[in-house]
């Protein structure tokens, strides 16, 4: 992708690690690490360049899986998908 | 040939068209299944306002064109007129979530651009409005280029409107030509991109939310108030499984027995009486007394579908199903397996990775099954002692509860070693969406219970009775010469096929009539106790009151380390013909149905003949 190139590089972080209650807008997805039936999955959930993001719950033994708002709707998934997400994170309104 | 006009309903899951197929067709519903697999095909009649009958086909929901599930494979088949005993449909009504335009409107557009006459139902918009979205019909409907027809399907807005569209395109004559597209819009991204560009163009936002969920999941996704919740509403649904079926199963087994009594007194002695009272009507009987218990579970099961919270509960169990290899998404099938295994195993059909789904097939049957409680119910009034282990604690009670933690607990032994063996492969990912909360509508929680309650009948006035009329004329037939000195039974077919299995059966500690039960019990578990029942009336010569006195008969004459490997046996055992039937539907032949057998029988004699051995070293 040409646009992690520039400087907004610096102020990504993955899915897996936005900090609650902070929206991000989706700045790339690295379709290569995912599986074919999880990127699918992902697109069609409607998760996109631009759209926005933000972590809600996460699963009650640890870690997995997370539970995320990607544009309008609510998805569960697991934060191995999670960190395929790039997220750049938006001031808080 | 079928003239009426078939009219397909397609849409995203979620976006509810099952409540709108309900709405459009009443209680005029047929469901089947389509030859070779086991998706169910859901269809009804409709009028048009003008009285024209349409053929409403509600398809299964999903995301894309592209299959990756079963259910989608379906979709797609339909839609492209390449599913084998349907019709291809002479038109489309594509059912939207309006809180959810983006997502939806990617996959209405691919349907639009299969060329079939399309009309888009606009649903939930007062969930929309709640939500703070605006949507302008008329800009959508002009850059779709379909008509759109705003829904509210669970108050019945906007069905007459709908209807009078279809009936529109009766009128034009489109709704007779049918031409079907193999070009399918498969390029997710670009579609995912118009379709924003449309949802963004007809929607005015404001402070989109959605209160009620965010809401209620900060406590049921709660790291710590989630688990808790579940354990609750599972303790409740199983409890009340017992508590609430009580009443009404006694009153089938009253109503069932004064049913034997009159055919009894109504027909002259002689072998059809015998055929009808012993064999038809104690045999299914015995059968039917369970549809309370299996409605009561499905009750449960769909309330926790139709409100979203089945989603949340896979949520949260998904951990724990990942440390044996699955996903959470299993967990819905095998939750179902509780009431029967069938539906559980067809509910598989919405995993998508086909290692998962395999595996979770395959341990489905280990689930304590509906079909399971007649023969732990009889067994363990028979030799468990009715005292309390712990004050409110009965021994009775917590004997059964451990044979379902036995099922379980086997269950994901089998898993663990299964994902780790035969289906390894990559662990499965976890991705759903999770809907928003929802008022279950209760016409259509009694629309899907009398559906279930159907199928159960169909099979109980079917297979349970057949298998139960053959046993009946194996037992009872050849009948003993005069002065024969053992007895009746020995004499008989089943008889000499039981004591041929017998030393097969003998190192597990179970004797001739175990083996003669357990042969017709491959046609449904429950049959083992009718089988019991008739094979002890009839040894002992009285033929009436089957099986009120069964437990005393039992009592007598096998040991509790017997006892105790019989249940034991009927945890892990595959003793369904219709599950073998479905597995094999599912998993496209006969190696993993075979495998499946095979690898339950064995672990059944295992664990049976250990308990056996174990009881015994325990001087029980």
């Amino acid at each position: 992708m040409v646009r992690s190139m520039d400087a907004a590089t610096l102020t990504l972080i993955t899915l897996d690690k936005l900090p609650f209650k902070l929206v991000g807008r989706i700045a790339h997805i690295d379709w290569t690490t995912l599986s074919e039936r999880d990127g699918r999955r992902l697109r069609e959930l409607g998760a996109d360049e631009g759209v926005l993001v933000e972590k809600l719950h996460k699963g009650p033994f640890g870690i997995d899986p997370i539970a995320c708002r990607v544009g309008r709707m609510t998805v569960a998934l697991r934060t191995a998908q999670a960190a395929a997400i790039a997220v750049e994170p938006e001031a808080k309104p | 040939m079928n003239s009426t006009p078939l009219v397909a309903l397609v849409g995203n899951p979620n976006a509810g068209k099952s409540a709108l197929f309900n709405a459009l067709t009443g209680a005029r519903q047929k469901v089947g299944n389509y030859p070779g697999v086991t998706v169910e095909r859901k269809s009804g009649r409709m009028a048009l306002p003008d009285g024209r009958p349409i053929e409403m086909l509600d398809l299964p929901g999903t995301y894309s064109l592209v299959p990756s599930s079963p259910d989608e494979a379906v979709t797609h088949d339909v839609l492209l007129g390449k599913q084998a005993g349907e019709r291809l449909p002479s038109a489309l009504v594509i059912v939207i979530d309006a809180t959810n335009l983006d997502n939806h409107l990617r996959f209405a557009l691919q349907l639009i651009a299969l060329g079939l006459p399309c009309i888009v139902a606009l649903n939930m918009v007062d969930m929309a409005k709640r939500d703070g979205l605006e949507i302008d019909v008329d800009k959508l409907s002009a850059d779709l280029g379909v008509p759109v027809i705003p829904t509210v399907a669970v108050r019945r807005r906007g069905i007459e409107e709908l209807k009078a569209a279809i009936g529109n395109f009766a009128r034009s004559g489109a709704i007779a030509i049918a031409p079907g597209s193999d070009a399918i819009h498969d390029d997710v991204i670009t579609l995912q991109r118009r379709a924003r560009a449309i949802a963004v163009a007809s929607t005015t936002e404001e402070n989109f939310k959605r209160r009620w969920t965010h809401r209620a999941d900060g406590v049921a996704l709660h790291p710590v108030l989630g688990p808790i919740l579940l354990a609750a509403l599972l303790f409740v649904m199983f409890q009340a499984v017992f508590a609430w079926a009580a009443v009404p199963a006694d009153m089938i087994d009253a109503g069932m027995a004064a049913l034997g009594e009159a055919a009894g007194n109504a027909m002259p002695e002689g072998f059809l009486r015998s055929l009808i009272v012993e064999g038809l009507i104690a045999g299914v009987g015995a059968v039917i007394v369970f549809l309370p218990q299996i409605l009561i579970l499905f009750f449960f099961i769909l309330l926790l579908e139709a409100t979203g919270y089945m989603v949340r509960a896979a949520f949260i169990m998904d951990h724990l199903m990942a440390r044996v290899g699955l996903s959470g998404r299993a967990f819905i099938p095998l939750l179902s397996s509780f009431a029967c295994a069938i539906p559980g195993i067809m509910a598989t059909r919405t995993i998508d990775d086909p290692k998962d789904r395999l595996t979770t097939i395959l341990i489905a049957p280990l689930m304590t099954c509906s079909a399971r409680l007649p023969v732990y119910a009889v067994i363990i009034a028979a030799f468990i002692p009715e005292r309390n282990v712990l004050p409110g604690v009965g021994l009775q009670g917590l004997v059964l509860f451990l044979l379902y933690v036995l099922g379980v607990t086997g269950a994901m032994l089998a898993a663990f070693i299964l994902r780790r063996t035969v289906t390894k492969g990559p662990p499965p990912g976890f991705m759903m969406e999770m809907p928003r909360y929802q008022a279950p509508i209760p016409r259509d929680i009694v629309l899907g219970l009398w559906q279930r309650a159907l199928i159960f009948l169909r099979r109980a006035g079917t297979i349970i009775a057949f298998t139960t009329i053959i046993l009946w004329v194996l037992v009872s037939y050849p009948k003993p010469p005069a002065g024969f000195a053992q007895p009746a039974i020995d004499y008989s077919i089943a008889g000499r096929i039981a004591n041929g299995l017998e030393p097969l059966v003998r190192p597990i500690g179970f004797n001739r009539d175990i083996a003669l039960a357990l042969i017709p019990a491959m046609a449904a578990r429950e049959v083992a106790v009718s089988a019991l029942a008739t094979v002890y009336a009839i040894d002992d010569g009285d033929e009436n009151q089957q099986a009120q006195s069964l437990v005393g008969r039992l009592h007598g004459r096998w040991s509790l380390p017997t006892a105790l490997a019989f249940l034991v046996w009927f945890v892990f055992a595959p003793q369904c013909i219709s599950t073998i039937a479905v597995v094999r539907r599912e998993t496209n032949g006969w190696k993993w149905t075979g495998f499946m057998l095979f690898y339950l029988f064995v672990l059944a004699y295992i664990a049976a003949g250990a308990t056996y051995w174990a009881s015994i070293a325990l001087g029980l």
